[in-house]
């Protein structure tokens, strides 16, 4: 398993216990999500792809529509967590602990934002993440992502 | 990276109801107030908000210095480390951000996220920003 390369693909999923799309159906539809309005895209063993609509209200800058950064954070915030479940197999309560996004270019006006998170290491504790974001094609990253969440509630206070 | 408006805050934060309260330093105090559009699981605000909060008042916090400088200066995001401190209870949340240098091509800024007790934040933000002098 470890061997294995990202799953970049789009190759269908193996584990039927974890079913991002139905998750988030409640994680991108309601509270920020659903001010943003994220849709699921796809998903493959470790990985998930959400995205959000450019919006008017969501501009950085009215004079060149280019799209807020924070958009691209909750975007990879979310596709990160659900990448944690979806390799994992199964839900278990987490917080984000750090998130790091460098903006390699602007998301421009009119543009819809993608957000690809990748579980690449998980331990009893800590999911390990990284990611990307694209306008609709992935060779052509506007931001990439790495980042550390931490399991609560039954192990950690 | 993210170009910026010069002065007032920008759509995005206007959509969240974000405002100018006061200042720390000189550097502007962004209030958020709690909202059903800023939650993440029920009852706790959501990591991307309180990272736009962040983001906010880093850039506010720069342009203050950039204009105390006497700088019309632009300037450009290059990246964002966010640590999450505690979680952000469904609350009014205030954020403030810190130049800790500005040179000629580039800024460090540190910004804090906070709500009852500044002393305690409920996150922290690091941030690198690319510096765009005026053309001559």
């Amino acid at each position: 398993m470890a061997s294995d390369k990202p799953d970049l693909g789009t190759i269908i999923p193996k584990n039927a216990a974890f079913d991002p799309a139905l998750i988030n159906k409640l994680m991108g539809k309601f509270g920020h999500g659903g001010f943003l309005d994220m849709d699921y895209v796809g998903h493959g063993n470790d990985w998930v792809e959400l995205a959000v609509d450019w919006r008017e209200d969501l501009v950085a800058d009215p004079e060149t529509g280019i799209l807020a950064s924070a958009v691209v954070i909750s975007l990879m915030d979310n596709a990160t967590s659900l990448s944690i479940w979806t390799k994992l197999g199964e839900f278990r309560p987490q917080v984000t602990m750090d998130l790091r996004i460098d903006y390699l270019r602007p998301s421009p006006s009119g543009a819809r934002v993608f957000g690809r998170g990748i579980c690449y290491h998980l331990t009893q504790s800590i999911g390990f993440v990284r990611g990307f974001a694209h306008n609709g094609d992935p060779e052509d990253p506007l931001a990439h992502a790495s980042g550390t969440f931490i399991r609560v509630g039954d192990r950690v206070s | 990276m993210t170009g910026v408006r010069v002065s007032g805050l920008p759509p995005y934060a206007l959509a969240l109801d974000m405002m100018i309260e006061g200042d720390i330093n000189g550097a502007p105090v962004i209030a958020m107030p709690f909202a059903d559009k800023v939650q993440g699981r029920p009852g706790f605000l959501h990591g991307g908000a309180i990272s736009g909060l962040l983001e906010m008042a880093a850039i506010a916090a720069i342009h203050n210095a950039l204009r105390t400088k006497g700088s019309d200066a632009s300037i450009k995001q290059v990246n964002v480390t966010i640590d999450f401190m505690r979680g952000g209870l469904g609350q009014r949340t205030f954020a403030v951000g810190e130049v800790t240098r500005l040179g000629r091509t580039m800024a460090n800024v540190e910004a804090r996220a906070w709500q009852n007790d500044r002393d305690k934040p409920i996150a922290m933000g690091q941030m690198h920003y690319l510096i765009r002098q005026p053309k001559a």
